[in-house]
């Protein structure tokens, strides 16, 4: 801030450095915004995006290790794609556009593919319940025929009662 | 003529494994005694054979005869000549031999012990085993010949044959395109020979259950003389995915060591019934539950050894692993179509005989318990196997080809694993027969406490990630079970023997191997549980282009790029090798580092070795990415940190000790010589914490 | 074995409906394993089957009588070679100059298109790939993979040939080794 004293010498070469001042901040300014608009996204960034997507040529490799030319380039598309902005979302739409669902690390949910995430866990609540009905019925027989087995285990407390049956145990087993 | 020699043993071999179906059959048949041992001598002839026949394949191999197209397809003058003879299954046609060779060896083993107590299940082993091993030969002999030559006819042609066509004259190529320089590690030299050795030692109990089908036999003897197969095969098959868990982390340059492609979940399938089946088992020794269970079990075990080598060799899937496309498909096809309708036919025929005791009392008894680790287990089979064969099913109905991938799989899976953790943890303190909830209460408690206050410490200092403060509390709180179980029973036999801590332990693993080893397994399995939650939760990864003498930082480390050189290695390969400095916190030089980018100029193919740093805590792992000689910018390095990943390894090495101890025959007490052949089960009306 | 009765239920044989989902379970999975291998095993589209309808944009300054989208059935009545390529496809490069040179014979008659198809590329190498070799015909991207897998192609390059009726009539897999083998096939096409 300078403030122009009327009447003084010194205030010219201050109002001078000043204009250059003001000057040399304008011209630095755009220049900022400049780079600001295009940062090169990083490794790292690109990476990011291209581990979830896998190589549309090579069957099953990740795009963010597949070492092919082709690769290259589309990490390089990747790249350009960031600075110019685009989100995650947009850039998978964009190869699955191009190259097709099989790009994608999972199948999108639509249509058939919703079977693959519905299946596997109707087949385990199937498995689930054909288990608990066997393990019910097993004890019911067990428990109708030999009801006087269901000693309550309560007597196991005592460490001596414990080593006694280990006892037996290893003796029986030899 | 060598070659020739070579082929016509294996039709031979061939002819031999058919006649030893049909005497077998045929003794069983007219209860002649003399054609099943005929039948029996025939197949004792089938590895002599094959070995002799394996041996020219290798001598052809090692000395560059290159007219063979095998030898051409896998060797050349410059690979050294070890790497030469493991191109043996480097290869289709050459692994199909190798698959025979084995598959000889063990059905000769298993049918040289004493056959006196279970003559009638031998013609039936002796079928099965030898059906095995000529349809592998069959596969060689008429698809996948080894010893197919080269002939150029009048007009030029190259073409591949094994008897000379008319008009045409030998072919000797120069030198061989060589083998396929992702397998010339060291780790991938010994991974397939040890999963074949997996799947092929699988087949001998699903020949004994076979047996037992179709003679009517509905006892448990068949699990009995396979008991020590199972696990061997157990073994081999457990090795044989570590290995080519080690090798993808070594060689394929990814910084992972599962990446849930199809050709690896093909071998993990047979894995997971394979354990259902390890532990059920134990059920019906000790409870007589289960006949139908553990039938179906192995079927499917033994069905998903021959669906894995399909998936792999027939080009329906393609991957890193995948064989080239070939005729042998529809062969394999009609193999597992027959296996599996006999199989399935013959169980469900012989349903109701497979009757057993079906006593269970208490739904966290032992038991109770297994049978639970058994539909995890299945659980998660269904959900590989899904996942497998989804994108065929969407390629045929939509026509839209699919990728199931990681994501799916994780998130499918982690919980059936987390569980199965946790029954690792609590089957142990189940009794067979009655167990309640009151009685697990009070032995677990203890672990549960110190479980929780090791996930504290974890949570306070370490992490906040809530998936792995869970693993870690299921990992502590196995390991204080497991370690509590051992704790207990050395203290038992020091009060009640006198002995000091160490014979305690040691009478302990001598009279209860299976048991203790199996402790000793689930130990290991939390370690290397523990390497799966660092590498898969807390792995830290950067990627830069430096320059010389640049850093890049990451975590603890930082990593300097000193210099890079140029030169040609051993077998012809174009070696561009990095060294880095490495550089701890505190900038103290803690080692170097060497990537490197091989290039195969026969091959045509690169390969990217990462320079590893490894410790308990962690492992430094760079990569290095490109290097253009002409470019100013320098080369592109990857850096990658894998907490805890070593632990993994560590583990699997614990496994092997482990499954050592369980398979060690049991060393008869000297007190009671009398009671030395009782069965176990005798015992079966009264609890025990201890059994 | 202790043959104790305790708990022996009555020998029970499989259910019929379990036995009849067991069944149908497994001629499923035989049934999609076959088709799966059989699938595999098919190769290219052969010669003699009647190729079905695309749709093909076209990059633009590559566009055709100055449209931006052919199809093929709006192209019937003319001699197609269709020609599967991609920028980072070193063996394409090896038939580019006869591809060039053999439209430049061609282009002006009228009733013969060659139609570039770039498989699974990304657009700027794929114009730099084009002007580099100096190609002319219309190209356009494979959109989603569609039409390569309509043709099953196994990997590129590979040229298919459609006569004037939409036949399929030769199939080139690899690289041409001259301008004269293209013209060898298209000229019987043109009678």
């Amino acid at each position: 801030m300078i403030t122009k004293l009327p009447g003084s010498r010194p205030g010219l070469a201050s109002f001078t450095f000043a204009l250059l001042l003001l000057a040399g901040l304008l011209i630095a300014l755009p220049l900022q915004s400049v780079r600001a608009q295009e940062p090169t996204p990083t490794d790292d960034e690109v990476n990011r995006i291209a581990r979830h997507l896998y190589c549309p040529v090579c069957e099953n490799t990740p795009l963010d290790v597949c070492p092919t030319e082709a690769c290259r380039q589309w990490r390089d598309l990747i790249r350009q794609q960031l600075s110019q902005g685009w989100t995650e979302s947009r850039i998978q739409q964009y190869f699955v556009d191009q190259y097709g669902a099989r790009v994608l690390a999972e199948p999108p949910r639509t249509g058939l593919n919703w079977l693959v995430y519905v299946l596997p866990p109707l087949f385990i609540l199937a498995g689930v319940i054909v288990l608990f009905r066997s393990l019910r019925s097993w004890r019911a027989q067990a428990s109708d025929e030999s009801p006087k087995n269901e000693a309550a285990p309560s007597s196991e407390a005592p460490a001596d009662a414990y080593v006694a049956r280990l006892e037996d145990e290893l003796k029986k087993r030899s | 003529m060598l070659a020739e020699i070579g082929y016509g043993i294996l039709v031979v071999a061939f002819v031999t494994a058919m006649y030893s179906v049909a005497a077998a059959i045929y003794g069983h048949r007219r209860r002649s005694a003399g054609a099943v041992e005929s039948a029996r001598r025939a197949m004792l002839l089938l590895w002599p054979l094959i070995t002799l026949s394996a041996a020219t394949l290798i001598y052809l191999l090692i000395s560059n005869h290159f007219e063979v197209s095998f030898v051409y397809e896998v060797t050349s003058r410059s690979m050294p000549t070890y790497l030469k003879i493991t191109a043996w299954w480097g290869g289709q046609a050459g692994s199909l031999v190798f698959w025979s060779w084995l598959m000889a060896a063990f059905a000769s083993l298993v049918t040289l012990r004493k056959w006196d107590r279970d003559r009638e299940f031998l013609p039936w082993v002796i079928v099965v085993t030898s059906v095995t091993t000529a349809f592998f030969l069959g596969l060689v002999v008429f698809f996948e010949n080894p010893f197919a030559r080269y002939w150029q006819t009048a007009a030029g042609d190259v073409i591949v044959s094994m008897f000379a066509p008319s008009h045409a004259a030998a072919f000797y190529p120069a030198d061989g395109r060589g083998l396929n320089p992702l397998l010339r590690h060291p780790g991938m030299i010994i991974h397939p020979p040890m999963l074949y050795l997996g799947f092929v030692s699988f087949v001998i109990p699903y020949a004994f259950a076979m047996a037992a089908l179709i003679t009517g036999r509905s006892d448990d003897r068949w699990i009995r003389l396979t008991r020590r197969w199972t696990l061997w095969a157990w073994l081999f098959l457990s090795f044989g995915l570590v290995l080519g868990s080690r090798w993808a982390y070594d060689v394929l340059g990814w910084g992972g060591f599962w990446g849930w492609d199809p050709v690896e979940i093909a071998a993990l399938m047979p894995w997971l019934t394979g354990t259902a089946f390890l532990h059920s088992v134990m059920i019906q020794e000790k409870r007589g539950l289960l006949k139908h269970w553990n039938m179906l079990l192995i079927i499917l075990t033994y069905a998903l050894v021959i669906f894995g080598t399909f998936l792999t060799r027939s080009g329906v899937l393609s991957s890193v692993h995948a064989f080239a496309q070939s005729a042998i498909g529809p062969a394999f096809f009609a193999f597992i179509g027959v296996t599996l309708i006999t199989s399935i036919a013959l169980l469900i025929h012989r349903w109701p005989e497979l009757r057993g005791e079906t006593e269970l009392r208490s739904m966290l008894s032992r038991e109770a318990l297994f049978l639970l680790n058994n539909l995890l287990f299945m659980s998660i089979l269904v959900v590989c196997f899904w996942g497998v064969i989804f994108p065929l099913i969407s390629e045929l109905v939509t026509g839209q080809k699919v990728t199931v991938g990681p994501p799916f799989y994780n998130r499918a899976t982690a919980p059936l694993f987390a569980s199965l953790m946790l029954l690792m943890g609590i089957a142990p303190l189940s009794a067979w027969g009655i167990s309640a909830v009151r009685t697990l209460g009070r032995l677990l408690w203890k672990s549960a406490i110190v479980a929780l206050l090791v996930t504290a410490a974890l949570f306070a200092g370490y992490t906040r990630n809530v998936m792995a403060l869970v693993g870690f509390f299921l990992v502590a709180l196995v390991l204080s079970i497991t370690f509590q179980e051992f704790w207990r029973a050395a203290q038992a036999r020091m009060r009640s023997q006198g002995e000091n801590f160490f014979s305690a332990l040691w009478t302990l693993f001598g009279r209860d191997p299976r048991r203790y080893g199996g402790y000793i397994i689930h130990i290991s399995m939390m370690l290397m549980a523990v390497g799966i939650l660092g590498i898969s939760f807390f792995q830290m990864q950067t990627q830069a282009t430096l320059s010389v003498d640049d850093s890049i930082s990451l975590g603890d480390y930082s990593v300097k790029y000193e210099s890079i050189a140029q030169f040609r290695g051993p077998d012809s390969r174009q070696v561009t090798r990095a060294v880095l400095g490495v550089y701890d916190s505190q900038d103290a030089f803690v080692g170097k580092l060497y990537p490197r980018i091989d290039f195969y100029a026969d091959a045509e193919q690169n390969m990217t070795i990462p320079g590893e740093f490894a410790s308990l805590k962690d492992d430094l792992y760079v990569l290095l990415i490109d290097w253009r000689p002409a470019s100013a910018t320098g080369a592109t390095f990857k850096v990658i940190i894998n907490p805890l990943v070593n632990w993994l390894w560590i583990g699997s090495l614990l496994f092997l000790v482990g499954i050592l101890i369980a398979a060690w025959p049991r060393r008869e007490a000297a007190s009671a010589p009398a009671r030395a052949r009782r069965p176990a089960r005798a015992d079966r009306s009264q609890p025990s914490a201890a059994d | 074995m202790s043959e104790t009765t305790a708990g022996t239920p009555a020998r029970r044989a499989v259910p019929i409906w379990v036995q009849v989902l067991i069944w149908a379970g497994l001629i499923g999975l035989l049934v999609i394993l076959a088709i799966g291998l059989s699938r595999s095993q098919r190769g290219t589209v052969q010669p003699g089957e009647r190729v079905g309808n695309f749709d093909l944009t076209l990059f633009s300054g590559y566009e055709y009588n100055g449209q931006a989208q052919v199809s093929l059935e709006g192209l019937r009545g003319k001699v197609l070679l269709i020609n599967f390529w991609a920028s980072w496809c070193k063996p394409c490069e090896q038939e580019a100059a006869e591809l060039r040179s053999a439209w430049a014979y061609y282009k002006d008659r009228g009733d013969v298109l060659f139609l570039g198809v770039d498989y699974v590329d990304t657009e700027p190498e794929a114009r730099e790939y084009l002007k580099k070799f100096d190609i002319t015909f219309p190209n356009g991207p494979d959109v989603g993979t569609r039409i390569s897998q309509m043709f099953r192609i196994k990997g590129v390059p590979e040229t298919y040939f459609v006569d004037r009726e939409g036949i399929l009539r030769y199939v080139q897999v690899g690289p041409f080794s001259s301008e004269g083998q293209i013209r060898a096939i298209v000229d019987p096409l043109l009678q």
